[in-house]
């Protein structure tokens, strides 16, 4: 019955910046160990979408719930600790900082000199970052290397790491391999393959359909800030997501929305 | 295919090359500079520049700049920078003249610079949260003038001289260790230096705030408080410059209204040439003392050159823009390299 549960589910969230409308009775539900999909536009709304499922926004109206429990994020924080992480597009990493740095901003394994000043054990985050890497497979040459000397791939390897490393059930991921050279793009998807196998739900916005195709399992559409369409990926084709983000459910991807301006 | 085979163990030798050279750079270069500074005035004043009196005089010296630079390297950290510290050291030490003139006990001569600074500092920090003034530039430049004022006002313009045993101890006197006398400036900035190396090192908020100065986008949605964090390092700064005050007024023992006046400059200038980086979440302790010991070490040979002081300042200015064009070269082998 649990099985049943979304881990994550969105009810009827709107969002309104003044005058204009982000988002419009957008529903949203994610399982345990489940990928799914977020395509749509420029302007579509899935960045608010996340922003508003990590904590960053909140709703103008609708409620969330976690594990079927209605939740209010005031903060991330809020929503990290029921377990909802985010990868940020900008990749949210501190470049001067090393490795095991980043994946502890702000939750850093502290010791006692003297019993009482309180000074951050950087020995002990150093192991558990890099148990941690080890346990995602992912391979450094060594987590005292500071953020900005690695490649583009393994800092949002190391972003995802820091997203899942205290109990992460929902992963959000905003255009995790728009900016990676081709032969990195394929590790952050079996990345994120892991990350379901490890029962985590990830939401995964891209641009890339071959990305979509290869590691979700539902695809859902926004369009003008709305539901428009949604399917098991095995239920549908390349040409009808293609459609679906231009706002057409035709399924041949070519024709002009212009029935809907 | 063969050509670029043959190719490929040179590129990868120059590539190591540059990779084993720049962190040693990164670490040490400030100290290097300090060598060849420190060679150079030996080579121009070879009876004089190593003798004892000559050394120890010029870390007492550089001793108000110095704890000055420190303070203002955890703001630039940040990315921020603090133009009110000269004024601010003004402000703690005419508040200790003025008391002692008054007859106030000693422990609150001593408390009351670090308060007035630490209050300043509150005030700087408040100012870029809360008001959201568009850069640390115009909230500092803003408290510059408004403790500079208030330093004339509590003191009627006028200097006032005469302060306890215990602050001109601090700054003016020295410690005999075996057969050497050691100003006990010296361990004064031996010790800030190192809890400040402690703080910024080993501490979250330390760590905080390199991250802050690193992406403070990232420092944000990693649920560190950054607003909080930032009113704590120009606290901390301003802290600094109110000790840094206590210690001039030690030195000199009085409290004078231009004390300080320009000093914040120096303060930069120390930070920069130690290889922090305007831009924030780069630079170390070491260096910023490396940074405050070339500023006293020019000033010293040119001054036993007998080097007039408007020459001085040009040639700090030149160093500056030196040090900072050779760290642009190095940033530039660097990115080429990585």
């Amino acid at each position: 019955m649990s099985e049943m549960i979304p881990i994550l589910e969105a009810r009827g969230i709107s969002k309104y910046f003044g005058a204009v409308t982000a988002l419009e009775n957008v529903n949203l539900r994610l399982m345990p160990g489940e990928v799914l999909g977020v395509v749509g536009d420029n302007g579509a709304g899935k960045s608010t979408l996340m922003k508003i499922l990590a904590g960053l926004y909140q709703p103008s109206k609708g409620e969330l719930l976690a594990q079927g429990q209605p939740v209010h994020f005031r903060s991330p924080k809020d929503a990290r600790d029921r377990g909802i992480e985010m990868v940020y597009q900008e990749l949210a990493l501190a470049g001067n900082l090393r490795i095991d740095e980043n994946i502890f901003l702000g939750r850093e394994q502290m010791r006692r000199l003297w019993g009482v000043v309180p000074l951050v054990d950087h020995t002990a985050n150093a192991a558990r970052a890099q148990e941690h890497l080890d346990k995602l497979r992912i391979r450094v040459k060594s987590v005292r290397q500071r953020v900005e000397e690695l490649s583009g791939g393994q800092r949002q390897a190391v972003a995802i790491a820091r997203a899942t490393a205290f109990d992460a059930r929902v992963v959000i991921m905003d255009e995790p391999t728009a900016a990676l050279a081709i032969k990195e793009v394929g590790k952050v998807l079996d990345l994120v393959k892991d990350l379901k196998n490890h029962g985590i739900g990830v939401i995964f916005i891209s641009h890339r359909l071959d990305d979509i195709f290869y590691v979700c399992d539902r695809v859902m559409a926004l369009f003008h800030g709305r539901n428009f369409a949604e399917a098991p990926l095995g239920q549908s084709s390349r040409n009808e997501v293609i459609g679906w983000i231009m706002g057409n459910k035709t399924g041949t991807g070519i024709k002009p929305a212009a029935d809907l301006n | 295919m063969a050509t670029s085979t043959a190719e490929l163990p040179e590129s990868t030798r120059d590539k190591s090359l540059t990779v084993r050279i720049i962190p040693f750079v990164d670490r040490y270069g400030a100290l290097l500079l300090v060598g060849v500074m420190g060679f150079v005035s030996y080579l121009l004043e070879p009876d004089v520049f190593l003798t004892w009196g000559n050394i120890s005089n010029i870390f007492r010296q550089i001793s108000f700049n110095a704890i000055l630079a420190i303070g203002e390297f955890i703001v630039i950290v940040t990315a921020g920078i603090d133009l009110s510290v000269g004024s601010v050291l003004a402000l703690a030490m005419m508040t200790t003249a003025v008391m002692t003139r008054d007859g106030y006990p000693l422990p609150l001569l001593i408390v009351a610079p670090f308060i007035v600074g630490i209050a300043s500092g509150i005030v700087n920090g408040l100012g870029l949260t809360k008001l959201h003034l568009p850069h640390p530039f115009i909230m500092t430049l803003g408290t510059l003038n408004i403790a500079r004022g208030l330093t004339n006002l509590i003191s009627g313009g006028v200097p006032i001289s005469g302060l306890p045993d215990a602050v001109r101890w601090m700054g003016a006197s020295d410690i005999r260790i075996f057969n050497l006398d050691v100003p006990v400036s010296i361990f004064v900035i031996a010790i800030t230096y190192f809890i400040v190396w402690i703080f910024l090192q080993h501490t979250r908020t330390g760590r905080h705030i390199y991250a802050i100065g690193g992406n403070p986008q990232a420092a944000r949605v990693s649920g560190i408080n950054v607003d909080r964090t930032l009113v704590l390092a120009y606290a901390l700064c301003g802290m600094l410059a109110g000790f840094s005050g206590l210690l001039l007024a030690g030195r000199t023992n009085s409290g004078f209204p231009n004390a300080g006046l320009g000093q914040e400059l120096d303060a930069i200038s120390a930070v920069i040439i130690g290889g922090a980086s305007f831009f924030g979440g780069r630079g170390t302790v070491l260096g910023v003392f490396a940074g405050a010991l070339v500023i006293g070490l020019m000033r010293n040979v040119l001054n036993l050159h007998n080097v007039p002081v408007f020459w001085q300042q040009v040639l700090i200015g030149v160093v500056i823009i030196a040090v900072v064009y050779l760290d642009v070269l190095r940033r530039r082998a660097g990115s080429a390299n990585a």
